[in-house]
């Protein structure tokens, strides 16, 4: 059997649960949310990111009912949900600031949402124990909101959230108050309740691990527009946009202009100029004078044509040039006077001429004391700055132009082993396709 | 810390002023003389007359009957407007209106007196405790109105969304969530309406009818034959009530205090 890949955006066939069709939201006339189009799928787990007011809660709110599009439409299983009160749509939302209601004790905060619809005492009891156990809040089931921590908090927010089992469950920012262990058990927690409850989850969150680690899909947002739609990886691997590459995790960014490599590229050497201006030494007067009269029955006729050695063979020439086994291709990155250009090979020819930017994730770019052999990409810079992550550090380089560059290596040895330190002159490279050109 | 000579001379001066009449009062309402100014000796008496005097006793009970009826009125029309006011959104004349709302706050009482006396005779309405009761309520809404609206400004809109999104209907949202938080602004704004009616003596002249006298009408009218021991003894018990309603509330207000503070820190052992 294979096993199907759960990806239904790239299916044509597939409805989306959700459809933004060029959703506008003015405030006055500040556009929180500008011309926005995007479809999100039943059962997805789709993460917003993007910085502090791009307009993420905005478009919680506009799905939860509390806001309504300037122009566009949104629609909900095919539905245009204009005009539904948050009340009747079948969507739940956690508040990024918890909204708690702070005279009901949490156990009566939970049930809640559960009152409003049934008066079944057993059931909403059993489901009210059920969330609280979820969230481990047993213990403080009979405590006032500001009785708990924020943490606790937090759950409690996202139990009462999840207590009605809606078709959509939105999600503000709900881990940002826990430490990074609960953070992380809660976020395997919710994928485990997604997947066994089949929730379509729409999350924000600050932190791009979690988007990386919970998602289905990632939008990044920028005042008010999304700037890439795509899987998690597909966002870190493949960023449409610089803006993207630089927001998603640690990059160093390199402008230049693209040049076409030639499909068969030419040594720099083969094209000797066939002009007839001699460029050999010529005899002069005396030499003709005397080859003439003396050598001339020895050794022959004097010719005035010059000689020419044939043209080099072409890999003798890339050889000579390189130095190195490069393939053909893509784009070489003029970048710097003083540096030799830059090679993506898996770049689009057609960007030649263009402004470009490269891409480049730390953790592709090695380190070396000294010149790696067969490298593609190699240049020489100093340690400025080294940042120990524990398991990974990160080196910043500074290259000869003043351009840094951030190279990732993981920490297999002790700190105290480690060769390369402040101030090292070393060498970074990568490979021909280890960066990501950018046109914009 | 020992006080210096000159604060214990102001302070005593300072409460000298503003408790000497009182006092003066309470200690008459226990003379046994007619004359409210020749002391005669202790006694009681005037208590007991004051129980069997109807006329005060109706009075009593028509002031009581008022100050309920338009302090509860007056609580649920004000609270209205407020949110009203403050959650309403934009809508056109909303600024007039805020305006409009406290302007009875500064409205000479001889006026608003007496245009809801030419109201009440002109839609032919016969006075009594109802006129009384609608009257208190027109002065005092303004004054709750104006207690739960600041109460409201500060009230985290975000409940009523939450409580909306988990289904409840806009009035569930208010009666289940809102209210309750906004309880003890809503309870403030009915004991002022409440005290305001107790001692209102303008208005209530001007839109009483011969059947109905309340105590600060009762007690003005006697007065203006000469003071009574038993005005005296009247005024005291008021005093008194008002004292053990003082006292009382503010007991209540820190115990609330002190069971939260336990309960924070129950929470903060929990953790
Ligand atoms: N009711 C409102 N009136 C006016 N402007 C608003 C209103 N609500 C939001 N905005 C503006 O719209 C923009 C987007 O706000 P939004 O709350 O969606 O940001 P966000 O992406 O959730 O930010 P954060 O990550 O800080 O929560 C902000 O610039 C904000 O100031
Ligand atoms: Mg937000």
């Amino acid at each position: 059997m294979a096993e199907t890949v759960f990806a239904p955006w790239d299916d044509p066939e597939q409805k989306p649960l959700i459809r933004f069709r060029n959703v506008t939201k003015r405030f006055g006339d500040f556009t929180a949310i500008d011309d926005l189009t995007l479809d999100i799928f039943e059962q997805e787990f789709f993460a917003l990111l993007g910085p502090s007011g791009c307009g993420k809660t905005t478009m919680m709110r506009m799905l939860a009912g509390f806001e309504n599009p300037t122009s566009g439409a949104i629609e909900l299983a095919g539905q245009d949900i204009a005009g539904i009160p948050p009340n009747k749509r079948a969507v739940n939302m956690m508040f990024q600031s918890y909204a708690l209601f702070p005279h009901l004790s949490i156990w009566d905060n939970i049930a809640f949402g559960l009152r409003r619809e049934s008066s079944d005492k057993a059931a909403i009891a059993s489901r009210v124990e059920e969330m609280l156990k979820l969230t481990r809040l047993e213990k403080f089931a009979r405590r006032k909101p500001h009785q708990i921590s924020g943490g606790q908090r937090q759950r409690v927010a996202l139990a009462r959230s999840l207590a009605k089992a809606p078709k959509l469950l939105l999600l503000d920012e709900p881990l940002g108050a826990l430490d990074a262990k609960l953070r992380e058990a809660t976020q395997f927690e919710l994928m485990d309740i997604q997947e066994k409850t089949g929730t379509t989850f729409v999350i924000v969150t600050h932190d791009q691990e979690e988007a990386m680690t919970v998602a289905s899909r990632v939008a990044v947002m920028d005042e008010g527009r999304v700037m890439q739609v795509a899987t998690p990886q597909r966002i870190y691997e493949a960023p449409n946009s610089s803006y993207v590459a630089d927001f998603i995790g640690d990059v160093t960014l390199i402008e230049g202009t693209a040049r076409a490599r030639a499909q068969a590229p030419e040594a720099p050497n083969t094209a000797v100029p066939q002009s007839s201006a001699p460029r050999g030494p010529s005899p002069n007067a005396l030499g003709v004078w005397l080859h003439d009269k003396v050598l001339a029955p020895v050794i022959g006729t004097r010719t005035d044509t010059q000689l020419q050695l044939p043209p080099p063979d072409k890999s003798d020439t890339t050889l000579s040039v390189l130095s190195r086994d490069i393939p053909e291709g893509g784009i070489d990155i003029a970048w710097s006077d003083s540096q030799p250009p830059l090679i993506a090979l898996d770049a689009d020819a057609a960007l030649d001429g263009a402004q470009v930017t490269l891409a480049l994730r730390p953790e592709k770019v090695s380190i070396s004391k000294t010149r790696p052999d067969g490298a593609v990409n190699a240049l020489k810079g100093t340690v400025i700055d080294i940042a120990y992550l524990g398991n990974l550090s990160t080196y910043h380089v500074e290259l000869a132009g003043g351009v840094m560059i951030k190279a990732q290596t993981a920490n297999t040895r002790r700190v105290s082993r480690r060769e390369i330190t402040w101030e090292d002159e070393v060498w970074v490279s990568w490979s021909g396709t280890a960066g990501v050109v950018l046109s914009t | 810390m020992r006080l210096s000579p000159f604060n214990v001379v102001s302070l005593t001066l300072g409460f000298v002023f503003l408790y000497l009449p009182m006092l003066i009062l309470v200690i008459y309402s226990f003379n046994a003389s007619k004359l409210v100014t020749v002391w005669a000796g202790f006694s009681t008496k005037w208590y007991g007359e004051l129980l069997s005097n109807d006329a005060f006793l109706d009075a009593a009970w028509v002031t009581l009957q008022v100050a309920v009826l338009s302090s509860t009125l007056a609580t649920v029309l004000g609270t209205m407007a407020a949110y009203v006011l403050v959650r309403g959104g934009r809508f056109f004349g909303r600024t007039l209106f805020s305006g409009m709302i406290y302007a009875p706050l500064v409205m000479p009482e001889v006026i608003t007196g007496l245009s809801l006396l030419l109201l009440f005779i002109g839609i032919g309405m016969d006075r009594g405790v109802l006129t009384i009761v609608l009257a208190h309520t027109t002065f005092s809404m303004c004054f709750v109105s104006v207690v739960v609206s600041s109460r409201l400004m500060t009230f985290d809109q975000s409940l009523e969304e939450a409580a909306l999104d988990l289904g409840a209907s806009a009035f569930e949202a208010f009666r289940l969530v809102t209210l309750p938080i906004i309880a003890p602004a809503v309870i403030s704004g009915w004991l002022l309406a409440f005290t305001l009616s107790l001692d209102d003596l303008v208005i209530a002249s001007f839109t009483s009818g011969p059947s109905a006298t309340t105590l600060p009408m009762k007690i003005w009218s006697s007065v203006r034959l000469g003071v009574s021991p038993e005005i005296n003894a009247l005024s005291t018990i008021l005093i008194g009530l008002v004292t053990v309603g003082v006292i009382a509330a503010s007991i209540a207000s820190k115990q609330s205090a002190l069971r939260a503070k336990r309960d924070e820190q129950a929470a903060a052992r929990a953790q």
